[in-house]
């Protein structure tokens, strides 16, 4: 079996913060990381490699520093690590990434199942992954909290979906791919043998010609959406704190809810 | 290639480093006293452009592709989406939004119904604004599976060739339109909050938060149609039912297959024990590490119960198993924007905070006056939320009832 994860590496939003002054976001000395439903799905990746003895690769389209995420999977114990990085690729929206992905997914080829996380934490769209999918021509199972059975013979795969209001089980001929949420499991540290053997490996880098594609394809050109423009949202008018007797705090802000509550 | 997309106007720069500061990817350095933008890291988000005083950046649209098929586009098409074998009120809300969008295009409310047994609910869609409504009825459809969605949608959205297209940002909407834009070839844009049109350019602008709601973003779709987008529940406003209850109806009764043969629906099972589920929430009680043990859930419970409310918890409470995942608002769990949000003994960590801060109202319950809850907070108490939260739910009581 062949498992390709796909994944993202994004800033660790817990340090995007806004300058209340200028009221713009301060990005100074924020840390890249791997997207964390990322994680979710490499962990998932890994468990599977275990247990059927699978081929793992994981892929990664970006800038030349998103090769340390793609070396931090490998440490965590996937198998191979393709970078897609090409200057074209800049603007490209989830119509051209995904594009891009099923294009190197094509390249690796022969493979059984496609993982992603459930949506990347910067731009929470949750449309790469579908669009993946459809790009490829294969069926999908999105919000995976299980991955309750795999029949390697019959290429079956059995597996759960969280939706709003319970969960989905649905049953997938492979080659199928899948979007995952936390719930599917608890990723694994790196090891250190696996750390220094992420270290060493090498990395192809795939750039737009690799992959077949033309330049006017990808990045803003290729797009079929175009950001106009971009602002910081007004912010939160400063809000009415109440202290000291929990009775009287209570009947004040009961005074205050009461006209939207009823 | 020397200028890629973007470029600094050396003449007009003044070194003043706003850019930089604003760059969401970090792309830009002084060098000099003049703004230098790594290409490698750019995405071309235009934040730059945006903040510059001096009108010093530049970005270059890309070319003009044929668009010259736009024109034969009309009609403002809505998915409409079943919940429990009902009309789910994502639907009627981007009915009413459709309304207003069509009519400064001059143009018609298309809602697009897919299912079984549907003949005696699709006539609810004309009191909510549709004009029209386009059905397809088989068995095959009673259950959603969003590949034989996405084949029938995609087909009948090149038949007729609508000018915009939107769907419910839920599980099912946001895995079918996915799968529809690839398909026919579109842009689309998830979770709108804001759609409006351009009446000159007959375009729609389309406002989302991303970020974790840090920063907003304004997207068009140019050069290819439909325009597509996907909107929360509770963001865009039902009509009131004042429109007729009959309009056209056209029932499609498509040839060839549609049903893809790779995926099969096995069951589903329903959460037990709660009534109001996040996503369609008006009011989300939710509680976290405060609470300190798994049985003073019942706190938050009693609460919600009172509320009419759905019950959330912050990731520090999911992950010591006091409640089960799919409870959990913020960066891992879900995004919520009910109109009442309640805290209880959650700190608000920013992972906890992109997940509810777009939330009408917040109010947050806790102990420590530093929490940083208290910054998003409308309204706050500073207290013992054992104290708190009973309290409140008593004089809830009292109220409602009477």
């Amino acid at each position: 079996m062949k498992i390709i994860v796909c994944i993202k590496q994004v800033p660790e939003t817990t340090e995007v913060k806004i300058n209340p002054e200028t009221n713009t976001l301060i990005r100074e000395g924020v840390a890249s990381i791997i997207n964390p439903f990322d994680m979710y799905a490499i962990e998932e990746a890994v468990r599977l490699k275990e247990r059927y003895s699978a081929h793992t690769f994981v892929i990664t389209m970006g800038p030349p520093q998103a090769e340390d995420a793609l070396r931090e999977a490998l440490s965590i114990g996937i198998d191979e690590a393709i970078h897609i990085s090409d200057k074209a690729f800049a603007g490209s929206d989830t119509w051209v990434t995904s594009l891009v992905l099923a294009k190197a997914i094509e390249r690796v080829g022969d493979y059984d199942l496609i993982i992603c996380g459930k949506q990347a934490s910067d731009g929470d769209t949750a449309q790469v992954g579908p669009g993946i999918a459809t790009h490829l021509n294969l069926p999908q199972a999105t919000y995976v909290r299980k991955i309750s059975s795999i029949d390697e013979k019959n290429k079956i795969m059995r597996v759960e979906r969280l939706l709003e209001d319970g969960y989905e089980i649905l049953e997938l001929f492979l080659p199928a791919l899948i979007t995952v949420v936390k719930e599917i499991n608890e990723p694994r540290l790196p090891s250190l043998r696996g750390k220094l053997r992420a270290k060493k490996q090498s990395i192809p880098i795939w750039m737009h010609t690799d992959l077949g594609l033309r330049e006017e394809e990808v990045g803003l050109s290729g797009s079929p959406t175009q950001v106009v423009r971009i602002f910081t949202p007004p912010s939160r008018p400063k809000g009415e704190i109440f202290e000291g007797d929990p009775e009287e705090c209570v009947n004040s802000l009961v005074e205050k809810l009461r006209i939207h509550i009823l | 290639m020397k200028d890629r997309g973007i470029r600094v106007i050396k003449e007009k720069c003044v070194g003043c480093g706003l850019c930089m500061k604003v760059c969401p990817f970090s792309a830009i350095v002084l060098e000099n006293n003049l703004a230098v933008i790594d290409l490698s890291k750019c995405t071309l988000c235009g934040a730059c452009k945006e903040a510059c005083k001096f009108d010093a950046i530049e970005i270059f649209k890309p070319q003009v592709v044929d668009t010259t098929s736009i024109g034969e586009h009309k009609g403002v098409w809505v998915f409409v989406e079943e919940e429990d074998g009902k009309i789910a009120g994502v639907s009627f809300e981007l009915l009413g939004k459709a309304k207003e969008l069509a009519k400064d295009l001059d143009s018609e409310v298309v809602a697009v119904y897919l299912g079984y047994n549907l003949k005696e609910k699709y006539s609810q869609l004309f009191r909510k604004g549709a004009d029209k409504v386009i059905f397809v009825d088989k068995p095959q459809l009673k259950v959603f599976i969003s590949e034989n969605y996405a084949n029938i949608i995609s087909s009948l959205i090149q038949k007729y060739k609508p000018e915009i297209f939107l769907a419910g940002a839920t599980t099912k909407g946001r895995s079918l339109v996915s799968r529809i834009a690839v398909k026919i070839r579109t842009g689309l844009t998830a979770d709108c909050t804001g759609l409006e049109i351009d009446k000159e350019k007959r375009l729609l602008i389309q406002t989302r938060p991303a970020f974790g709601g840090n920063i907003m973003a304004q997207i068009i779709t140019p050069n290819h149609r439909p325009q597509m987008a996907t909107v929360r529940h509770k963001v865009m406003k039902e009509l009131e039912g004042t429109f007729s209850s009959v309009g056209e109806v056209i029932e499609e009764n498509l040839d060839g297959e549609f049903i893809d043969r790779r995926v099969k629906f096995i069951d589903f099972i329903k959460e037990e024990g709660y009534k109001v589920n996040l996503a369609d929430a008006d009011v989300i009680v939710s509680g976290g590490r405060g609470l300190g043990a798994p049985d003073n859930f019942k706190l938050i419970r009693e609460l919600a119960e009172v509320l009419g409310a759905a019950v959330g918890a912050s990731r520090a409470a999911v992950d010591s198993g006091w409640i089960p995942y799919s409870h959990q608002v913020g960066q891992t769990g879900r995004t919520v924007s009910p109109k009442i949000y309640i805290a209880c003994g959650i700190s608000g960590q920013i992972q906890h905070l992109v997940g509810m801060q777009s939330s009408k109202i917040i109010v947050a319950i806790n102990k420590d006056p530093e929490a940083p809850i208290f910054k998003v907070a409308n309204y706050g108490i500073v207290g013992d939320l054992f104290k708190v939260v009973p309290l409140l739910t008593q004089r809830f009581k009292e109220i409602i009832k009477r």
